[in-house]
């Protein structure tokens, strides 16, 4: 293709896809690919990631339009949680009769 | 089995193998775009279209085989025919040309197989080919809406796209009488309840393509005389070409499987 990079994602820029595979699951992310608009890339979405059978609900969301958390400021972000153990229920003794939680 | 009515049971074969001729060329005609679509996206959106296709040929071709009775397999019908023998319409074999063409060629034939199917699985006196027809009216539902998103897209998109479209309504259009054109031995498949009348669909066609043309800002040509031939076995040239390699494999090595 002559298409340069930059008319190729002004053209047909860059969606996330995300699939839920049954009813009461949530939607998970995917993968991507490239559609002019959202009906476009619904269907790319199907014909992409449910050749088998992987769901029975599609999203898509223009990769532009998601905020991601900043990558340097990481350890700021997340190392605090790393000690404090406590927030996982892991200390309670459970009555055999709840069964699984 | 009772003895079989003859004439009904040829007269069946016969009508089921031009359905069948026809999803099999243009699934292969689909599948010769494996590797080359203009992005990853489509060319497995043209691979899935494609194996729709071959899925629902090969349902038609084990059903006509058992109604014709002589032992011959899905294979034997797919490959070991003449080109003469093949009944399928101009339409579907036609080069795949552009993307447009291919997209083009597509919402024709989807928007006629679509209600086509709908009505073979409320109406066939055949209950097995209402079951290959109900689900193969769910695929081209899906092949309708994606040729007919494409065609939108390109006929309303660029001034080069625009003129794709154009050409490529220009150049298959003349094809798409035949859908309705009920051959002899569809005529009597319709008479003895098995098939539908395609002269039915004509308007709800008609409808399709002039909402999908309107919003592509295209214009349908006009067509004086339409091709047809396929259905009598009269082919294109192109078509000996897309048998040599559709054939290839079995004719190289007989009865291969692997």
């Amino acid at each position: 293709m002559t298409d340069t990079t930059g008319k190729t994602e002004a053209m047909t820029p860059l969606w996330e896809v995300f699939i839920r595979p049954r009813n009461g699951l949530h939607h998970r992310h995917v993968g991507s690919l490239h559609a002019a608009d959202s009906d476009m890339a619904l269907q790319a979405a199907r014909d992409v990631y449910t050749r088998r059978g992987e769901g029975n609900s599609i999203w898509v969301v223009r990769s532009s339009e998601i905020a991601a958390s900043d990558p340097s400021f990481a350890e700021p972000m997340f190392e605090p949680a790393d000690d404090k153990i406590y927030r996982h229920p892991t200390f309670y003794d459970i009555p055999d009769e709840v069964g699984h939680m | 089995m009772a003895a079989p009515d003859n004439d009904a049971n040829h007269t069946a074969f016969r009508a089921l193998l031009e359905l069948a001729d026809d999803c099999l060329v243009l699934g292969h005609r689909l599948s010769e775009w494996c590797g080359h679509a203009p992005t990853l996206e489509e060319d497995l959106a043209l691979a899935n279209m494609g194996l729709d296709l071959l899925g629902q040929a090969r349902a038609l071709y084990a059903h006509a085989g058992e109604i014709e009775g002589k032992g011959r397999s899905e294979d034997d019908l797919a490959f070991l025919r003449r080109e003469r023998d093949y009944r399928n319409c101009l339409l579907v074999e036609r080069p795949n040309g552009d993307f447009a063409v291919t997209m083009l060629r597509q919402l024709y034939f989807a928007a006629f197989m679509e209600p086509y199917w709908r009505d073979i699985a409320e109406s066939s006196t055949d209950a097995d080919l209402r079951g290959i027809a109900a689900k193969a009216q769910k695929e081209m539902a899906y092949h309708l809406r994606h040729a007919g998103e494409w065609v939108i897209r390109l006929g309303d998109g660029t001034g080069e796209s625009a003129a794709h479209m154009a050409a490529a309504a220009t150049e298959l259009h003349r094809y798409t009488g035949e859908l309705f054109m009920a051959s002899p031995v569809r005529t009597e498949a319709v008479a003895a309840g098995l098939l539908p009348d395609p002269e039915n669909l004509r308007e709800a066609w008609d409808d399709t393509i002039a909402t999908v043309f309107r919003t592509a800002k295209l214009t349908a040509p006009e067509v004086r005389v339409h091709q047809k031939g396929g259905r009598d076995g009269l082919h294109g040239e192109d078509m000996g070409h897309l048998l040599a390699e559709l054939q290839f494999m079995q004719r190289a090595y007989p009865g291969l499987s692997w």
